[in-house]
């Protein structure tokens, strides 16, 4: 009884009503913005020759010649990981509130508004409460298998995290594949999604795995060929030199840089949307049809592992578009050599480094949040599609379409000149800002044509 | 149709032979079922190949008990028959016993019956279009469906009382006047209903992916839902212009100017499951036709006939017809002459839906059979009673 006092946020809320805010303020802030700084401190060290000069220069231990040195690195991949690890999971957790209190609106209704301010703490709550489930095995599935499945994913959602780049040195390695690393590890998570649905011994999880994987496989196709062409326009498969071939302005940007470029990130973004399981394409899991596809006989935290992957997953296909097509973490107005410049000579960067690196992160950060965004608009807004037309959509479209992209996008990089791409690029800008403009005229129009139904703000 | 659907059953349990085939059962709790039901589906991954709806769990004996209590008190049960359109259930059953009675509503009680059942008539039609929608996988246009009925259930509960088990008719007329001022509170709404009408059509209706998924799938051509008995919309969206509100008219409907909107194949074939959709949508503005004309022409006068107290029906037999939102809604009643019936009999469109799922199961999709279950609006309880 005392034990479930001492628990009991509401009373404890009511007796300090400003505790709510802080924690709410904390959690929502506060968490985020550690792990940001996080990343921004000890991402670019992450490299052996700076941890090499850090040591000596602070602990006098010549590192390099240690026979310690490889525990040493690998301890400080692990306070990466961990960075890496716990942004997955306050993202994935945050994201679950945006999309309620997103879907709340779309839907004239309020959504989570209890837990914290605003019901910041739904997601804590929610996290809370799947750990203290009882985690139920069903007595006919595959042991091994149906514990190891929601690993699968897991690994096939952290992987990506290696290569991505959060800002100009926010990034944990920068691989000179990287692209094809990321194409490679994010198909793990449909291993998660196969043996979860066989190893559950339920005949819903197996039509949810098999869709999963007929789904998810097929989309690799047209998503892969889709980000190859950035890749043919920067002449590089790594992650950082694609985002370092493009600018801070929309017209500096691959997406507007060539029409078949254009048309590869809605093919990419597609395509991700499959791979993610995100309406139209949430067949695995289809609710009305499969009653939870893939994951109907889990529960308790190996559940939570799989909502997790499966909200944190849309940073991953967000985080890849923009890095691929809308120019990354490149601020407007600050070249390469500016990050350079800044950094100064010493063996610890220059404070104003600091800023154009947080910066940089911040440029990255909002452009993923509007795909976010944009996914969940997506989500509450389309009907689901039927499995042979997902199919169909994929073979007879997406894939001879990301071809065409590739032979257009080869052809333009051999035959137009630098100046007819700035041409393409603005032209393409000013089309995508007026395709905006009348995208906002016409929902006001639309909402001011309903009668006696105006939206209601008090709630929110 | 299977004459035992019982015996079909373990015919189809029994006959699962082939190594590629499963039997998975859609029910008894699945989210599209809409209600208790199950249906056994033989599947070959994920063409099906073969669909036989198990019903009778949600059986209460409706009927019995329509033969056990006297004649007014069987009205609170008939809400029960179908708990989304009850006030058809409820005019269904005093319509039947006005019949055996030689009763007739004076005008004013027929006006009223025509607004209330047309509300509830659009109320029950945004459920069924909403969870078809849910059913495809769109969640949102559901909650907008459920936000427009809330305002409907606030209206009926001013009329009567009650928010979904409405006990609003009488045999001889209805338990209440309008209250004041309930008029312009109608008009408001469907002022409100009409503009958001056509908000619904650019959300769901014309959705490329939602008539991708509802187009052609689903077919009942003309002679076959003639010959399954289907009712109402299910009926009207095979192209079959028949609505008992105007072919075999009873209370204030003569009265009153309105179409039966059919399916025309519009998006695809005469038939298919958007036509049954569509057919719903375009009712709802019909309905809101009707309401708007019986509120201007509401004549003054009492809302009861005379009726004595202990009803003691003559020894016959008498039908009545209402076009429920599922369909002809028709209760048949036997009188032995004492207080209570001595028969009753309920024939709903819920259930002549569930027979054609079979004949149409054969070779589809997963998804289109949740797609066919979600276009002929079932609901269990209507079906079982």
């Amino acid at each position: 009884m005392k034990i479930s006092l001492a628990l009991d946020s509401t009373s404890l809320t009511r007796r300090y009503p400003r505790l709510a805010v802080l924690v709410t303020l904390f959690m929502a802030f506060g968490v985020p913005l550690g792990l940001y700084a996080g990343a921004l401190a000890v991402f670019p060290l992450n490299r052996p020759e700076v941890l090499n000069a850090l040591a000596k220069e602070w602990l006098g231990w010549d590192l390099a010649t240690s026979p310690y040195r490889n525990l040493v690195y690998a301890g400080f991949l692990l306070l990466v990981a961990f960075i890496a690890v716990n942004y997955t999971a306050v993202f994935g957790g945050v994201s679950t509130w945006v999309e309620r209190r997103v879907a709340g609106r779309m839907q004239s209704r309020i959504g989570p508004n209890r837990t914290g301010a605003a019901g910041f703490l739904a997601w804590v709550a929610d996290a809370v409460k799947m750990v203290l489930k009882e985690d139920t095995i069903p007595g006919s599935a595959d042991n091994l298998l149906f514990r190891a499945a929601p690993y699968f994913s897991m690994v096939g959602l952290l992987l990506p995290f290696v290569v991505l780049p959060f800002g100009e040195s926010t990034v944990v390695t920068d691989m000179n594949v990287g692209v094809f690393y990321v194409a490679a590890v994010t198909a793990f998570v449909v291993v998660g999604i196969l043996v979860s649905g066989w190893a559950s011994n339920s005949k819903w999880a197996l039509f949810g795995g098999i869709r999963g994987a007929a789904q998810v496989l097929s989309y690799e196709i047209p998503a892969g060929i889709a980000l190859m062409v950035p890749v043919l326009m920067a002449g590089t498969l790594s992650m950082q030199g694609i985002v370092r071939a493009q600018g801070g302005l929309p017209w500096e940007w691959f997406v507007f840089r060539n029409p078949a470029a254009l048309v590869a990130f809605f093919i990419a973004v597609t395509s991700s949307l499959a791979e993610g399981n995100r309406t139209p394409f949430d067949l695995p899991e289809a609710e009305s049809e499969l009653v939870a596809g893939y994951h109907a006989e889990y529960s308790g935290f190996r559940l939570a592992i799989f909502l997790m992957v499966e909200w944190a997953n849309m940073w991953i296909m967000a985080g890849l578009a923009v890095t691929l097509f809308l120019g990354g973490w490149q601020v407007p107005g600050v070249s390469p050599e500016m990050y350079l410049h800044a950094r100064g000579a010493g063996l610890l960067p220059a404070p104003l480094w600091f800023v154009l690196q947080a910066a940089s992160m911040l440029v990255f950060i909002i452009k993923t949040w509007a795909l976010v965004f944009l996914f969940i608009w997506l989500r509450w807004t389309l009907p689901r599609v039927r499995v042979d037309q997902m199919m169909s959509l994929c073979w007879k479209y997406l894939v001879p379409g990301a071809f065409l992209c590739f032979i257009v996008t080869l052809l333009w990089q051999l035959l137009v000149p630098p100046l007819g791409c700035k041409i393409t690029g603005i032209l393409l800008t000013i089309c995508a800002s007026a395709f905006l403009v009348k995208f906002l005229r016409d929902t006001r129009r639309n909402i001011d044509r309903v009668t006696g139904d105006r939206v209601d703000l008090t709630n929110w | 149709m299977p004459i035992d659907m019982e015996l079909d059953r373990h015919i189809l349990r029994r006959t699962t032979t082939t190594e590629e085939e499963i039997v998975v059962n859609f029910g008894p709790q699945h989210p599209s079922t809409h209600g208790v039901i199950n249906f056994v589906t033989q599947t070959n991954g994920e063409i099906i190949r073969r669909s036989v709806p198990e019903i009778g769990y949600l059986h209460r004996g409706l009927e019995k008990i329509g033969e056990m209590v006297p004649y007014p008190g069987y009205m609170p049960f008939t809400d029960r028959i179908d708990y989304l359109a009850a006030m058809f259930a409820n005019e269904g059953y005093a319509v039947a016993i006005e019949r055996l009675l030689g009763v007739e509503p004076p005008p004013r009680a027929k006006y009223i019956r025509a607004i209330a059942g047309e509300l509830c008539r659009i109320s029950n039609h945004f459920i069924s279009v909403g969870t078809m929608a849910q059913d495809i996988g769109a969640a949102t246009p559901l909650t907008h469906a459920l936000r427009e009925r809330e305002s409907i259930n606030d209206l009926l509960e001013e009329l009567c009382g009650a928010r979904l088990t409405f006990n609003f008719h009488r045999i001889g007329g209805v338990a209440f006047d309008l209250p004041e001022g309930w008029g312009t509170k109608v008009l408001r709404f469907l002022d409100h209903l009409d503009s958001y009408i056509q908000e619904w059509d650019r959300l769901i209706t014309f959705n490329k992916i939602f008539v991708k998924r509802l187009a052609n799938v689903g077919i009942i051509n003309r002679a076959l839902a003639i010959d399954y008995g289907l009712a109402g919309p299910n009926l009207r969206g095979s192209g079959v212009r028949w609505d008992i509100r105007r072919d075999m008219p009873y209370g204030a409907y003569p009265d009153f100017d309105f179409n039966v909107p059919v399916g025309t194949g519009r998006v695809g074939t005469v038939g298919d499951c958007w036509d049954r959709f569509f057919v719903r949508v375009q009712e709802i503005v019909e309905s809101s036709k009707i309401v708007r004309q019986a509120l201007a022409k509401l004549p003054e006068g009492d809302i009861q006939a005379k009726v004595a107290r202990k009803l003691k029906p003559e020894v016959g037999e008498a039908v009545g017809r209402v076009e429920s939102a599922r369909g002809e809604m028709l209760y048949y009643v036997v009188s032995d002459g004492s207080e209570k019936a001595y028969r009753l009999r309920v024939r709903t469109g819920s259930f002549m839906a569930m027979g054609i799922i079979e004949e149409l199961s054969h070779g589809i999709m997963v998804a289109d059979l949740i797609a066919i279950i979600a276009s002929l609006d079932v609901v269990a309880p209507e079906v079982d009673r």
